[in-house]
């Protein structure tokens, strides 16, 4: 067997004092960022590539792998408690989390992520050391075209996911992917949309792009400050005092299991895709627990199975998105660039021979994945009561700490101030759109994919030619498409229904 | 004409308008061809369905009844000026006056947008907040952010 073989080799690597402490280290680092919002693994891990000279290559990324999953982590914190999500996989963990914390079962919320989490780290390890060949088959088989009718599907199940108007939510989806046309081109460098019309006045810092934090920051923290102030105290949608329990009740567990398992599932095959990873894991998720939650449900309104499914996801999402790094040398998302680069710091050069060549470091970090999971939940199911006492915390003391840590997050972004005017700008959007009713959540998604969507669509037009049939001539590609018409039709479906009721009973 | 959807009639207006300016800014960009895109393709396929979107949405709020309006409400100026004044200030203070002048500024300043303001309340959140993001982001963090003024 040689997959036991593997691994036994790998956990020898993983369970000696020094990098059983650095992978300590890289938790405590990584959740202590994800639950500072704004500060993002991205960053750290930018920081800290000097200090790994003096370490060796092994504990190095063990060290890395820790604050990118202990970030991923403590991102899911946030959101659940202030609605801020830490990192952009978590912004669906906060439509239901946040909920569940103002109804006073924040600790179920966290304890469900935190073990729907460590449940989908697990299975995420075996799939690594199991499938990692084979899967890396599939990825070969994407080109352009195949991404791009990706990350279609992966929009609209962002439109399933807003509770409102499904064409106010397409058309939010569509600013985001037109906010993230403010870049430097990619392929022909002109830089785009940073001269303000009629003036020759320029903005040089936004020929990177505004970040994503900057939105994330205005839209749902300073958005949902003022809208929270600007109602009379008494109405404020703040937190109910009693605290119902620190544990997720019998009833909890038996909602959340299955969810825990897809989530899981569908998580552990995203997360292979390069690209996609834990973000669209936890999107999805969110979007299929939704369909079978039905429409009657409470969901939106504080459902467990809306924490669980999309945290086990973008757990599992983010283990198996290692697949790609550690077999082509891709890197799937910023996260893996950095890695990638640390790799290349130590000489290892990243591809498929890094499992012939560095058994033990290809091995060792697969099993401090699992190492690095369990110790997260030792360290924060404990820490559950202690982020419970925040929540009692008066508004008055809360909202300007809330203020001044994103006001820092975004100053340390590139220690710039223009990036915290950039969120000043963001915020008065964000209070917008909280009075026209227009979730932000899509938004933010079509942001992130805006950039690689612009880049395939036109890389794929580009190979065929200019010959726009070629997204349905490509099997995996029609099927993707297939399957994007599918969820609107299905989406569309109720709402048919109940305008035609609405029309038959105007007809009485 | 009545509007039957304050809401949706706003923020389709919304949606017409960004989606043109965009349009209209994309047109300084070589659009290329189908089988060589320039910069500006994308871009103006986006903000042209944008604004198409943002039509249908102000037609909709004009024709279709909805139960009570959908009133946009009353708007709170006060936190909202406040607040964009108070990350504004930040902004601008913090590469000047560093983390410790600024940080007690900013909570004073935001503490003003609520409707509770009482000055030993303010002085003791100040204070711990700037000996946490001391200890947390400049001594834990090690990021470069100025502590003291001029520095």
């Amino acid at each position: 067997m040689d997959l036991i073989n593997n691994l036994a080799m790998g956990f020898g690597v993983a369970f000696t004092l020094n990098n059983l402490m650095y992978a300590f280290f890289g938790c405590v680092l990584g959740t202590l960022i994800g639950v500072l919002p704004g500060l993002g693994p991205v960053a750290t891990i930018a920081m800290l590539l000097p200090s790994i000279y003096s370490l060796d290559a092994t504990p190095a990324l063990i060290m890395l792998a820790g604050i990118y999953y202990g970030a991923q982590y403590g991102g899911s914190t946030t959101a659940i408690l202030i609605n801020v999500p830490g990192e952009s996989s978590s912004v669906v963990t906060a439509i239901d989390g946040y909920q569940m914390a103002r109804q006073g079962r924040a600790g179920a919320a966290l304890a469900a992520a935190g073990m729907g989490s460590f449940f989908a780290g697990c299975v995420g390890t075996i799939i690594i050391a199991a499938f990692a060949p084979p899967l890396t088959e599939l990825a070969f088989k994407f080109g352009p075209a195949e991404y791009f009718s990706l990350m279609v599907l992966g929009l609209i199940g962002a439109v399933v996911l807003a509770s409102g108007s499904l064409i106010k939510a397409i058309s939010m989806i569509i600013l985001g992917l037109l906010l993230a046309q403010i870049n430097t081109d990619v392929i022909s460098g002109v830089p785009r949309y940073s001269e303000l019309p009629f003036t020759n006045i320029n903005f040089p810092e936004l020929t990177d792009g505004i970040g994503f934090v900057v939105i994330a920051m205005g839209l749902f923290g300073f958005g949902e400050i003022i809208a929270n102030l600007g109602q009379p105290a008494e109405h404020r949608e703040v937190f109910t005092k009693e605290v119902k329990g620190l544990w997720p009740t019998r009833q909890d567990f038996k909602e959340a299991w299955p969810a825990v398992l897809r989530g899981t599932a569908l998580g552990s095959l995203l997360g292979v895709l390069p690209g996609g990873g834990a973000l669209l894991a936890s999107f999805a998720a969110y979007t299929v627990e939704k369909k079978i939650a039905g429409p009657n449900g409470r969901f939106g309104k504080g459902d467990i199975r809306g924490v669980a499914g999309p945290e086990s996801a973008n757990n599992a999402g983010a283990q198996t998105s290692f697949i790609p790094m550690l077999t082509l040398g891709i890197p799937p998302n910023a996260v893996m660039a950095l890695m990638v680069g640390a790799m290349t710091i130590k000489g290892i050069q990243p591809g498929p021979q890094v499992m012939a060549s560095n058994p033990q470091l290809f091995w060792g970090l697969i099993a401090s994945m699992w190492v690095g999971n369990a110790m997260l939940v030792i360290l924060n199911l404990p820490m559950i009561g202690i982020w419970i006492k925040l929540l009692t915390v008066p508004y008055r003391f809360l909202f300007p700490a809330i203020t001044l840590f994103c006001c820092i997050g975004t100053y340390t972004l590139n220690n710039n101030n223009f990036d915290v005017y950039m969120t000043a700008i963001f915020a008065v959007v964000g209070y917008l759109f909280y009075k026209l009713k227009c979730e932000p959540a899509p938004l933010l998604l079509g942001f992130i994919l805006g950039p690689m969507m612009e880049e395939n669509l036109r890389r794929a037009l580009l190979l065929s030619r200019g010959d726009w049939s070629t997204f349905a001539t490509r099997p995996l590609s029609a099927g993707l498409l297939i399957a994007s018409a599918l969820m609107i039709v299905v989406v569309l479906l109720p709402s048919i229904k109940s305008k035609r009721e609405e029309a038959f009973q105007e007809a009485d | 004409m009545k509007i039957k959807s304050q809401q949706d009639f706003f923020s389709g207006l919304m949606f017409l308008v960004v989606g043109l300016a965009f349009a209209y800014g994309a047109t300084d960009y070589s659009m290329g061809a189908a089988a060589r895109p320039g910069p500006g393709y994308f871009p103006l396929i986006l903000s042209v369905l944008l604004a198409i979107l943002g039509a249908i949405v102000v037609f909709t709020s004009l024709t279709i009844e909805v139960e009570g309006g959908d009133p946009v409400g009353h708007i709170a100026w006060r936190p909202l000026i406040i607040i964009v004044v108070a990350i504004t200030l930040f902004g601008a203070l913090l590469p000047r006056l560093g983390l410790v002048i600024t940080v007690p500024v900013l909570i004073v300043v935001v503490s003003w947008a609520g409707e509770e303001f009482k000055w030993l309340g303010v002085a003791i959140n100040s204070v711990v907040l700037t000996v946490f993001s001391w200890l947390v982001f400049v001594k834990g963090l090690g990021l470069t952010i100025p502590v003291w003024p001029g520095a």
